[in-house]
């Protein structure tokens, strides 16, 4: 892989260049008609002390600040959260096909949300959060604890027994929530919505409500890329290099669990960013985890709000959902992919 | 005084019993060579020294019981050659020996200048300098080992576990890797607890054989002791001719069953 000889700075710097021109995309196209230049001016003058005079009205104002602002912001948190937290899987169970959602954080964030969108509509209006986000977030939290208290039972030292506890989550809380859909159409529908994604809802309450969680799991994350480095050889080898791999897997799992729960619980089921993410970071970057953490992190924001621009104006302001548009570009790059590194190895 | 004391040394899987009130003495720069049919509890020993299998009765190494220790504390006085080590294919010879400094890197930090100056004196010294830029993929047998054992010298630890360091190589590889292994210990006084098949090698390399059966120990000593036709027949079920050079090597060839030596009669 030459992309290990890339030097870190460069590598970086490419990175946030990225970033920065998805962002700039994201805020200045929409299908509202504002002249791009003014879009971004406005936007400086907002972030800035200083006062320019954008020349939009009020309400384009408020159409930049208030509806795409804050999508672009979530959809950079939320792709940067999946990202790093699929990197981070695949590094402690050594596994490059495992995603985020492995130990169950989806399934559980679906049951919890459904059981919000199908009992408590009536409560929306009078809890201070909504309660598909609350009970996603719960869910993810909650089925991700009884995975790891199911499967790092007296005596398991490796990481099957916990991957195969997972699986058995994700079945069950699959389950109830598949029956619990079932309800009514109107429960049908939103449960839908929700799983393939929802970023076209976006406010600042909701960037405000996720980015503490999502802060503190990336700095926990960040802080493990050299121990991540020490896993590749191993469990075993790397507890007899003094690595505490039982610590390193509890610390990780548990950062990437609440740093994810949080990201979908506001917005929805995103899938194959937590894989594809990572693995192209890998290609370009080489493989080293003090590597692709970081570019997972940049990498990922830039994909998710590159995405959420084009399903949000690709058809017209049609808001594709967002779950659509990753794995509909994702699944066909994660199989070209996968086929060039088995020709390379 | 030992570098390394086993007593009663006992590891359990379930109700089964893989290694039986082990003890042994290892003294600094000695080398000793576990011998012993598959299951016979090898492996269980080593792995139980440097804490991947729990075991009851105690380790001590340089009089430090490490039973207490953290795994870290541990990795420091205890480097370990696996079987079959796990070698991530794109990662190259320098960082794959930089991970055995693991044990004294900070928490959260990086590798310091002088774990960096550790491994690049250690590439030096096993002529690996030309290879260390080079992915561990592309390179071969012969030339991963001798990154597995720069990494387990990069561990600066007194005592050297190593468990089939030759089963995966060809006879110059062979040669070239426990020849290595050999003059480390003499000149750094190193430890050195192997497991081995091969007895001609165990017998050439090590000063001490020690024949576990069951778990249990059942010889113990020289070459020459333990290395006896009767003995390896009791042991491994197995007819051996056993050659006493007179350099004191011991050369162990196993015999041909009769039933299956093909008749030099029988028309082709």
């Amino acid at each position: 892989m030459a992309g290990a000889r890339r030097p870190l700075g460069v590598v970086m710097g490419a990175a946030v260049a990225v970033l920065i021109a998805a962002v700039v995309v994201g805020v200045v196209a929409g299908t509202a008609g504002l002249p791009p230049g003014r879009v971004l001016l406005e936007v400086v003058d907002r972030l800035t002390p200083g006062h320019l005079h954008s020349g939009l009205t009020e309400r384009q104002q408020a159409i930049v600040w208030d509806l795409r602002m804050p999508r672009v912001v979530l959809a950079g948190l939320v792709g940067a959260m999946l990202s790093l937290a699929g990197a981070s899987y695949q590094g402690v169970f050594r596994n490059p096909l495992v995603d985020p959602y492995l130990l169950g954080a989806a399934a559980g964030a679906g049951l919890g949300a459904t059981v919000a969108i199908a009992y408590m509509r009536s409560a929306r209006e009078s809890w201070p959060i909504d309660p598909i986000v609350a009970l996603g977030f719960l869910g993810a939290v909650a089925a991700v604890a009884v995975t790891y208290l199911v499967g790092t039972g007296a005596g398991a030292r490796t990481s099957t027994s916990l991957v195969l506890a997972g699986v058995a989550v994700t079945s069950f809380a699959t389950a109830l929530q598949t029956y619990l859909q079932r309800q009514d159409d109107e429960t049908r529908r939103e449960v839908f919505s929700w799983i393939l994604g929802r970023l076209n809802t976006a406010t600042w309450g909701d960037v405000r409500l996720v980015a503490p969680y999502i802060t503190v799991s990336v700095v926990v994350l960040l802080l493990h890329r050299r121990m991540l480095d020490v896993l590749r050889v191993g469990e075993d080898e790397a507890d007899a290099l003094g690595a505490g791999v039982a610590h390193i897997r509890l610390w990780v799992v548990g950062a990437a669990t609440l740093g994810t729960a949080a990201a979908v619980s506001v917005s929805g089921l995103i899938s194959f960013v937590g894989i594809i993410v990572p693995h192209t970071v890998r290609l370009l970057g080489g493989a080293s985890y003090r590597r692709v953490l970081p570019l997972s992190l940049l990498g990922g924001a830039a994909f998710l709000i590159a995405t959420d621009t084009f399903a949000r104006t690709a058809t017209g302001g049609d808001n594709i959902p967002i779950g659509v548009v990753t794995a509909f570009f994702g699944a066909p790059f994660f199989i070209v992919l996968m086929r060039t590194r088995a020709v390379a190895r | 005084m030992s570098a390394l004391t086993l007593s009663r040394l006992t590891v359990c899987f379930g109700r089964r019993t893989a290694v039986a009130s082990f003890d042994a003495e290892i003294g600094s720069g000695e080398w000793l060579c576990l011998i012993g049919p598959n299951g016979a509890g090898k492996s269980s020993i080593l792995r139980s020294i440097v804490g991947l299998v729990p075991s009851e009765g105690s380790i001590e190494i340089g009089g430090r019981t490490i039973g207490g220790l953290s795994s870290r504390d541990r990795a420091r006085l205890v480097a370990y050659v696996p079987q079959e080590p796990l070698l991530p294919p794109d990662m190259n010879g320098f960082d794959y020996v930089l991970l055995g400094r693991n044990p004294y890197v900070r928490p959260f930090r990086s590798e310091s200048r002088h774990d960096r100056s550790v491994v690049a004196e250690i590439i030096e010294r096993l002529s690996l300098h030309d290879l260390q830029g080079r992915l561990l993929a592309t390179m071969s047998g012969g030339e991963r080992q001798r990154f597995v054992i720069a990494r387990a010298l990069a561990q600066e630890a007194p005592v050297l576990l190593l468990d089939e360091p030759t089963t995966a190589l060809d006879i110059g590889h062979q040669q070239q890797a426990l020849d290595l292994v050999d003059g480390l210990r003499r000149e750094h006084g190193l430890t050195v607890i192997s497991a081995m098949h091969d007895l001609t090698l165990a017998g050439l390399y090590s000063d001490r054989l020690a024949l576990l059966h069951a778990g249990h120990l059942v010889a113990e000593g020289s070459a020459a002791a333990v290395l006896r036709p009767e003995t390896l027949a009791e042991f491994y079920g197995v007819s051996v001719r056993v050659h006493y050079e007179q350099d004191g090597t011991v050369v162990v060839v196993p015999l041909r069953s009769p039933s299956e030596q093909p008749s030099a009669s029988r028309p082709l």
